[in-house]
């Protein structure tokens, strides 16, 4: 997924091979994860794709189906996994994950702690945000999951960057072995109070904290522990607006013909008092927010360590 | 010595955040560097060697580390708001309640008081202090520090905070880009270590400057630019960016990116116009270190640096980034394609440049568009539409609130910024011919 491993890197010339995992488009809110291999094939709404004929194509290319229906072979991003990732928990989305990291100022080299890993999300971009030398240490308390997160990191090619470890950071805190090491922690849990003293003990000089909370009850107590071992405390919260854009048509009523643009075809209308009026259909690109939106994700509470 | 330093050193760039943000200071750090904090000009020499997060306090002309539990604006707290029995029904507000005057505090000052000392009298000289709540009594001594012993804490100039103080201070030069869009543009784009990034960049380098602490001093920023003269780029001088990372971040016009490939003859008159560009280039540099200045009067940002350490030595200046790059990095550019696309470039025309800029994308490659307006994004998006070259677009605008946190006195920020600019996101496919 990363272009730490130069032979993936995406240019002109980098085709899909047996192997690859690609994201297959059929429509924006519509895609797919899929390792292509030879003999396998995608069914879909489409038709049947067959895997064959998407090895040796560019990424980006358009493919058929036998019944002639169409998708398109993406690259994967963290953005794009993000939106085909098996949710085995509730996850970050772009504009939380984006803030995240900007706020904790992860840069390539950062050891970054995080807990609860859940379905990966979050941590498949602080995976690329730390590559190519750093390391994210990422901890569940939910084997299975963890185990489900492990799989899907190799399959994504970020094993190098990440670690997935079994245990419960609300109970016993994160691992002596990391204590004074972490340039960041993120927390995703029920109640991260309780991990609030390790993650300070964890963090180098100045390092960066980060709570994602939905409630603001757990905000509420978050920051009262905060307090102790960190300071420039903030909480935040951050949504996204999207836009659907299209081309509209329009009337436009004017008195004569002449002075009328001139290639659109004018109609002639009589009106009530006998004159003619001339319309003309005008083209405009025009935007507007989209009806639905995600209201709420959850509060984002960031923190520095105190300076001794 | 560089981005991940976790202490100063001489030559060092710093965010001086005085008083919780009141004033917003970039700072080369030198022994001879000053730094006018109310009417003190005081050195900025104890901060060289210093961790970044230090706090430090102004006595006199000297700046030092403050001792023990520093006031600040999210520690106020009192815990006992439900049981509260204090109120200000009996306050009036009429001048009389502080009995120092002026002359007595200028007389403390003479005989050597600290700030501190100074506040504690102005409290204990207070016949109101005493009938104020817990949270009042707070913001008083709050205020009282701010103007009697104002702190100043030594941040980190990354990304983040380079952006934040921009936007608060000074945001028509990034463009009204805020901190969550610049996130996006980052994110939508997936700088990640190895990529080679082509950015049109004409908000004065934030984004050129974000995207090569995200490469980590690998792959390559190409900040490219219409015409002869590079836009300018002073804002990347302000990361304390390694010179791994500044040798990866290079120029190239437009037009050579989109040449075919070159004759000697024309390399020869495109060498030219390289001589001619760094002129340019190095005018633009004094001119706008100029401006820079006049910034500091006016909005609180600059870099004194510019002003303060002119007899410094080589040593302290900030690596040079934005070569002009070469005709073989741009040939594998060509032949690559770049890794994406990030375009802040609200004084050129969206469609026209994206169309053109496409074909020197990978195929596959996501692109963001930052416009402050949403009609050009929606131009280009409906022409990307219709031409076919890009799926998954959309147009995004991010909304950020913050939050005050308190024990039973929590609620949304009273200020907030209403608008942060729009995003144009998408992939490029592959053109179907």
């Amino acid at each position: 997924m990363l272009a730490c491993d130069p032979a993936k890197r995406l240019s002109f010339n980098q085709t899909i091979s047996n192997g690859d995992l690609v994201i297959v488009y059929e429509k924006h809110d519509s895609m797919k994860a899929v390792t292509a291999s030879e003999g396998s094939i995608l069914q879909n709404r489409y038709g049947v794709f067959k895997h064959s004929d998407w090895i040796g194509k560019p990424f980006g290319s358009k493919v058929f189906s036998s019944k002639g229906g169409f998708v398109y072979l993406l690259a994967p991003t963290p953005e794009l996994w993000t939106l085909v990732l098996s949710h085995r928990t509730q996850i970050l989305y772009i504009a939380d994950i984006s803030f995240v990291i900007m706020h904790l100022e992860i840069v390539p080299g950062c050891l970054v702690l995080e807990s609860g890993t859940g379905s990966g999300s979050l941590t498949t971009s602080l995976a690329r945000a730390v590559a190519p030398k750093g390391h994210v240490y990422t901890f569940d308390f939910h084997e299975q999951r963890a185990g489900s997160a492990r799989d899907d990191f190799e399959r994504t090619g970020l094993s190098s960057l990440v670690s997935v470890g079994v245990r419960d950071i609300q109970g016993e805190g994160f691992p002596d072995e990391f204590t004074g090491t972490a340039d960041s922690v993120f927390l995703d849990l029920p109640q991260p109070w309780l991990a609030i003293p390790s993650a300070a003990k964890m963090l180098k000089q100045d390092g960066t904290f980060c709570s994602f909370s939905p409630c603001v009850e757990q905000v509420q107590r978050s920051c009262e522990a905060l307090r102790t071992y960190f300071t420039d405390i903030r909480t935040f919260e951050v949504l996204l607006r999207t836009y659907e854009v299209r081309e509209g048509k329009m009337e436009s009523l004017h008195e004569e013909s002449n002075g009328s643009n001139g290639s659109l075809p004018s109609k002639r209308r009589q009106c009530s008092d006998g004159n003619y009026m001339f319309s003309s259909t005008i083209s405009t690109v025009m935007a507007k927010p989209s009806g639905e939106a995600r209201g709420h994700t959850g509060y984002l509470t960031f923190a520095r360590l105190k300076c001794l | 010595m560089s981005e991940t330093s976790r202490v100063t050193w001489e030559g060092c760039s710093v965010l001086l955040d005085i008083n919780d943000g009141d004033r917003l200071v970039f700072a080369r750090l030198s022994p001879a560097a000053k730094l006018k904090i109310g009417n003190k000009n005081c050195s900025l020499q104890p901060l060289i060697g210093s961790p970044f997060g230090t706090v430090f306090q102004v006595d006199g002309t000297v700046l030092s580390p403050a001792q023990g539990n520093v006031n600040s604006a999210d520690e106020i707290k009192d815990g006992q708001v439900n049981v509260e029995s204090r109120d200000n029904r009996a306050l009036v507000d009429n001048n009389t309640a502080q009995s120092l005057t002026g002359e007595d505090i200028e007389a403390m000052r003479k005989q050597g008081a600290k700030g501190n000392e100074i506040i504690e009298a102005l409290i204990a000289n207070s016949a109101t202090f005493d009938k104020k709540t817990a949270f009042s009594q707070e913001k008083y001594r709050l205020k009282k520090q701010k103007k009697y012993a104002p702190k100043v804490l030594m941040r980190r100039p990354v990304a983040r905070s380079i952006c934040e103080a921009y936007f608060k201070k000074y945001p028509s030069k990034i463009g009204f880009l805020r901190v969550d869009t610049l996130s996006l543009l980052l994110s939508m784009a997936n700088v990640s270590s190895n990529s080679d990034i082509l950015v049109v960049d004409m908000v004065g380098g934030l984004i050129t400057g974000a995207v090569a602490e995200r490469l980590g001093g690998t792959g390559f920023v190409c900040n490219s630019y219409l015409g002869k003269a590079p836009y300018s780029m002073d804002i990347v001088r302000i990361f304390n960016l390694s010179d791994e990372i500044c040798k990866r971040i290079l120029r190239s016009p437009i037009s050579d990116l989109l040449s075919q490939k070159e004759t000697a003859e024309q390399i020869l008159q495109h060498d030219d116009v390289c001589n001619v560009e760094s002129q340019s280039n190095d005018q633009m540099c004094a001119s706008t270190s100029i401006e820079e200045i006049s910034h500091l009067s006016e909005n609180g940002i600059s870099d004194p640096g510019a002003k303060n350490t002119e007899p410094v030595t080589k040593a302290c200046k900030a690596p040079k980034a934005g070569e002009k790059a070469q005709q073989e990095v741009i040939d594998l550019w060509k032949k690559n394609g770049f890794s994406s696309l990030i375009i802040a470039a609200p004084e050129l025309d969206t469609w026209t440049l994206v169309r053109d800029l496409m074909p020197l994308l990978a195929n596959s490659a996501p692109f963001a568009i930052y416009h402050q307006y949403l009609q050009p994004l929606a131009n280009c998006m409906h022409n990307l539409q219709l031409e076919k070259m890009a799926i998954g677009l959309q147009i995004s605008e991010p909304w950020l609130r913050e939050y005050q946190v308190l024990p039973s006195r929590t609620h949304p920020c009273m200020q907030m910024s209403a608008f942060g600019g729009y995003i144009l996101s998408g992939t490029k496919i592959c053109s179907s011919s």
